[in-house]
């Protein structure tokens, strides 16, 4: 059934952000209906739409799908993003599930009340267990695993920009990962969507905070 | 190539625990190596083993994997414990991550400073927001997805063992959960991993905690 996709989230990066990157170089447009109020949470747990009482919430092909890994695997094996055999697989998840590991540290941080030791922590394993990995691999080779575009592909790309909107020169010593980086910035869907005025969402602010504490009704920084 | 399969990690359940459940159910014998001192990790580190420097780490087939959720991922599809198609699969995927999460908070407590409010939480977390779903799901239905066995049914069978190590009667509101339950003991794999003496891990105990702590270098409970 081929209805709109339809993203329920937070008019901001947080868990959403990397299934909006898949669904771009998938090049498959989307919808969004941003949470705002508590309310308007309460009224999507009371339609029964959330399963676990959770977002992200994806509507794709007449499902509404929750568990940001259970979306992405979706996406990925839908549109050909997830490798060609088993053993391709299960290279492309643990470098996914790796970069998302570091990109969760990073999605995390405004809302923890002393962030400095944390971003220390953040760039010393970028630096020390991520970037070295990915810099061995990507050395002789356009894309991380089998030859071919992979939701892999797709989130170190995306973790590469935000450690940059972090710690501005932590490619410095990573020259592979670098030139990667510049590879799929020259993807076309990937071009469009840097450009402002794109669905990218930008990093998180003051007001973002604010609206998740009020949606998700939390009353300090946890 | 057909080695054997090797489990690295700490003798005892923490995030591989859910990994010998789906071996044991896809019927893979394994043997263990585990990590008691922390020379024993460096090791494993300066031999390049660990690919992001952290266990869980599963030989087979040539490999070493890592990442929990890759590593399950890998054994649901070679054995047939992963749905027949597409569909099946996010519907899999749905309900192991959300089992997942629940697990973790469980597998965190140990670890936790003060887990009185954490084990109120994740009584109120299962009986409100997990067990209501899958309450639900297996009603008139023997399986969570397409009729047979998966991994989403072994990781429910594994959390509701959990929980009741925690909560006596939880599932006493939750009766086709806990005839899931029952169904899934009856599988003759399983029942050998329930009995003393099998590859399942006792609950986490003092020991456990001091040897991650000491393994991990960790100065202080952490969460």
């Amino acid at each position: 059934m081929a209805g709109k996709v339809v993203l329920h989230y937070f008019n901001g990066r947080g868990r959403m952000e990397s299934i909006r990157w898949l669904l771009t170089v998938a090049e498959v447009e989307f919808d969004e209906v941003h949470l705002t109020t508590r309310d308007q949470l309460k009224q999507l747990l009371s339609d029964g739409d959330l399963m676990f009482q959770q977002v992200p919430m994806v509507e794709i092909d007449g499902m509404k799908l929750i568990q940001t890994k259970a979306i992405l695997n979706y996406i990925a094996e839908k549109y050909n993003l997830h490798g060609k055999d088993l053993k391709d697989r299960v290279m492309i998840n643990m470098y996914s599930e790796g970069v998302m590991d570091l990109m969760e540290m990073i999605m995390m941080l405004p809302f923890i009340p002393d962030p400095k030791p944390k971003l220390a922590n953040i760039e010393a394993k970028a630096t020390e267990r991520y970037l070295p990995v990915f810099e061995k691999v990507l050395s002789g080779q356009i894309y991380l695993v089998g030859g071919k575009i992979s939701v892999a592909d797709v989130l170190l790309f995306e973790c590469t920009l935000m450690l940059e909107e972090k710690f501005a020169g932590i490619l410095g010593d990573f020259r592979n990962v670098k030139a990667f980086q510049g590879r799929m910035t020259r993807i076309p869907a990937i071009d469009e969507f840097l450009k402002p005025g794109s669905k990218r969402k930008p990093q998180p602010d003051d007001q973002y905070v604010k609206t998740i504490m009020e949606v998700l009704d939390i009353k300090s920084l946890p």
